[in-house]
């Protein structure tokens, strides 16, 4: 007698997953060939959020590609003003004052707090739990409300300038973070209390989604996908940039590299974030904020409009650009999703002959597909909620 | 007799009118609630002349905007099933009303009626048989689309209805033991006995969560998943399938799924209330009056103030057990499919069938 299962036939089916999905935050298509609920191969395709950053930034001057760096990694804009910052600095051969970076670290810092809420959050919904999805948002609305009293913008901040940044703190801004951090910090225990221990949520992370340490290296993951397989790998610690090197901060790692350890690891960054971002108040220098080089940055408005030298200055910066020597920097920092670097190359004008990003959310979505293998079709949501891939610096 | 026929329409009347409407009602419960919960506002606009009424006039913005929307069928999908599925889905949900008791017997003008609009003696099954069908209803919804998520959705649905209705049947079967009937009526009123050890009247009510409370949590879990409601909502899992088996439903349709969800969770507080919560009864309120604990002191009510007592005594209960539903539902994650199937059968179902050979023991060492 024949068994059973030779019996009847089964045929795979072909499910289109987005571009326009609920999942699919920041337009990404999967298409997964399924075998019942099992899904046999997950071909990931990008793209659908291509909006030609690298060749916009060629058609301005310097600085003018700030706001389009803010649309890359838009719940974290600032950290790529300061990684794009960093660049041009870095091909100008200027440092920036001590309190500027100490402000951009703390605005990094702040960012990348509300870059994480804004992964759990929308994973955590995805999976089911709304109401943590609100809790968090909630938080993110804390952040940007920090982020909006330095630069008068919640979401695209474009904050930083080469060579310094737009303005310094506001004078009561160590009293309002005291108290968004205390509300902030309340928000993430009640999620903590509401996810970290929950049964179906660990049952959901736990073991989906899982890729090997040598694996993840091997894919090019940075950040806390890198981290959460036991990898310490951390720029801020590893190559320490701005003001890294004098905060204390410990940089947590997972031990299984699933989905879970991802969220663990995001949960604990967001303590160690608001740590380092209180020991910088405390430890912020007076001084200036930006560096007295009218060829970098333009003068104060006031000599702009008295002053005749200024005007000009004002005038060729403005028009020409700031126009650094003829060569090429790369600059790189830990942005919430990982290695976050710009390529700059530079013929002496005030137009970017290239600027190439490398962004962490193409290298870590790389690995959807091969994660995704073997898994349930369920597993898809919560996998490619905790790579976080961000469409706008995936696709640019 | 013209009495009986009167009395019949008006407990037909008030069952449709309160199901229907509690149904109604749910959906603004719903957004009410989870905004509570989420620190938002909620529903809070539709007005009528200006009244808002705290939102309340939302369910009927529903239904008016549900009726003037496009009611649009797929291409290629099977249209008489397409059609026929919200029906199946909704009509089994509300039958299955028909056999719970909402009340004790009312007494007007000399004549008697059990507030239940039809007394069977196989009332619990008739439940299971009549909402099984719904299955049904999502399965046919899911393959007459002509759409993989609502294919895939309707799969899940099967699969997990299927399941837990045996769970359920299983996890009730204790409750029958003790109790010894199938008839909701029969099984409301045994509740409203005493615990009595030693010939000793403990004047604590035999309400099947405390004769049964392993079957009351096991019970709940599996109507809870049969309503198809978070954590088990796999069939919609709108983050994977879109919303499942009704992803190609507009109009009126859709919300004819929608309230079929939403009656499902009246009559599943309904029967947990009457299964487990004593139904109608008050602790020490008997036909004729308040009896006091561990005294012969009767309070004497007319038979009329007991009876709507017991009306709303057994709403109460479905109110609690609604909000509970939806606490649940705003709380917890979603199951992934095989979890599901693996708590239905691999931990309620063995815990089931230990409670049925627990309460067997028992009832043979009491009754002896």
């Amino acid at each position: 007698m024949a068994e059973p299962e030779n019996e009847l036939h089964t045929d795979e089916m072909i499910l289109n997953i987005g571009p326009s999905h609920p999942a699919t935050h920041g337009t990404v298509r999967v298409l997964a060939t399924l075998d019942g609920e099992n899904i046999v191969n997950a071909d990931v395709e990008i793209g659908y959020l291509h909006r030609a950053f690298e060749k916009s930034c060629e058609h301005g001057t310097w600085q003018q590609a700030f706001p389009y760096t803010d649309r890359l990694n838009y719940n974290s804009a600032i950290i790529n003003n300061v990684a794009y910052a960093m660049g041009v600095e870095k091909l100008l051969g200027i440092d920036v004052p001590e309190r500027c970076r100490f402000i951009r670290t703390i605005a990094s810092e702040i960012s990348r707090v509300a870059d994480h809420l804004t992964c759990i959050g929308p994973s955590a919904m995805e999976v089911g739990a709304f109401s943590t999805f609100l809790y968090f948002v909630e938080a993110r609305e804390l952040m940007w409300d920090l982020i909006e009293s330095l630069c008068g913008a919640r979401l695209t901040n474009n904050y930083v300038r080469i060579g310094g940044v737009k303005a310094d703190l506001p004078a009561d801004f160590a009293e309002k973070l005291k108290a968004h951090f205390v509300k902030t910090r309340q928000l993430i225990d009640d999620v903590d209390k509401l996810l970290t221990h929950n049964r179906i949520f660990i049952d959901r992370m736990r073991g989906t989604g899982v890729l090997s340490a040598e694996d993840a290296i091997d894919w090019g993951w940075t950040g806390p996908c890198l981290r959460s397989t036991g990898v310490p790998l951390d720029l801020r610690k590893d190559e320490p940039y701005l003001v890294y090197d004098q905060v204390d901060f410990d940089v947590p790692v997972g031990e299984y590299g699933d989905n879970f350890d991802r969220y663990l690891v995001r949960m604990e960054e967001m303590h160690q974030s608001m740590r380092m971002v209180e020991q910088l108040l405390e430890k912020i220098p007076e001084g200036p904020i930006n560096v007295e080089d009218t060829r970098v940055r333009w003068p104060a408005k006031q000599l702009v409009y008295s002053r005749m030298e200024e005007l000009i200055n004002h005038f060729k910066i403005v028009f020409e650009g700031v126009q650094p020597p003829k060569g090429e920097a790369y600059a790189a920092v830990e942005s919430p999703n990982g290695e976050l670097g710009f390529y700059l190359v530079s013929d002496g004008s005030g137009k970017p002959v290239k600027v190439r990003c490398r962004p962490p959310g193409f290298a870590n979505l790389q690995a959807l597909g091969p994660i995704l293998k073997g898994g349930m079709l369920s597993d898809l949501v919560p996998s490619f909620g905790m790579i976080n891939m961000i469409g706008g610096e995936c696709d640019r | 007799m013209p009495a009986e026929a009167i009395f019949m329409a008006g407990k037909i009347g008030f069952v449709f009118f309160l199901v229907l409407n509690l149904a109604g009602v749910l959906g603004w419960v719903e957004r009410k609630q989870s905004a509570l919960m989420q620190d938002r506002i909620g529903a809070n606009r539709a007005p009528i002349f200006g009244i808002t009424a705290i939102g309340l006039f939302h369910p009927l913005a529903d239904a008016i905007k549900a009726f003037t929307k496009e009611d649009f069928i797929p291409a290629r999908a099977h249209k008489l099933f397409h059609t026929l599925a919200p029906f199946i889905a909704l009509v089994p949900a509300l039958t299955a009303f028909a056999v719970i008791p909402f009340g004790d017997t009312l007494t007007i003008g000399g004549e008697t009626t059990q507030l239940v609009v039809a007394d069977l003696d196989v009332g619990v099954l008739f439940v299971f048989a009549i909402m099984s069908l719904a299955t049904f209803g999502v399965v046919l919804a899911g393959w007459s689309s002509y759409n993989n998520y609502s294919m895939l959705g309707g799969l899940r649905a099967s699969a997990q209805m299927l399941s837990y209705e045996i769970v359920m049947g299983l996890t009730l079967v204790g409750v029958f033991m003790v109790y010894g009937s199938l008839q909701l009526t029969e099984i409301a009123r045994a509740q409203g006995e005493y615990f009595v050890f030693g010939g000793v009247n403990t004047w604590i009510p035999k309400w099947g969560i405390l004769t049964q409370p392993l079957a009351f949590f096991l019970f709940l879990t599996a109507a809870v998943a049969e309503s198809k409601r978070l954590p088990f909502d796999v069939a919609e899992a709108e983050s994977e399938l879109v919303a499942g088996y009704f992803t190609e439903y507009s109009g009126m349709k859709f919300l004819m799924f929608w309230m079929a969800e939403f009656v499902e969770i009246v009559v599943i507080s309904a029967l947990v209330a009457t299964l487990f919560l004593g139904g109608w009864q008050i602790p020490w309120l008997h036909p004729d009056g308040l009896h006091v604990p561990f005294t012969a002191i009767v309070v004497g009510l007319p038979s009329l103030v007991v009876s709507m007592m017991g009306v709303g005594a057994f709403l109460m209960k479905v109110f609690v057990l609604i909000w509970l539903q939806m606490t649940i539902r705003w709380t917890l994650p979603r199951f992934r499919y095989d979890q599901i199937m693996r708590l239905g059968w691999k931990m309620i179902l063995p815990l089931a069938l230990v409670n049925v050979v627990l309460t067997g023991f028992v009832v043979l060492l009491l009754n002896r």
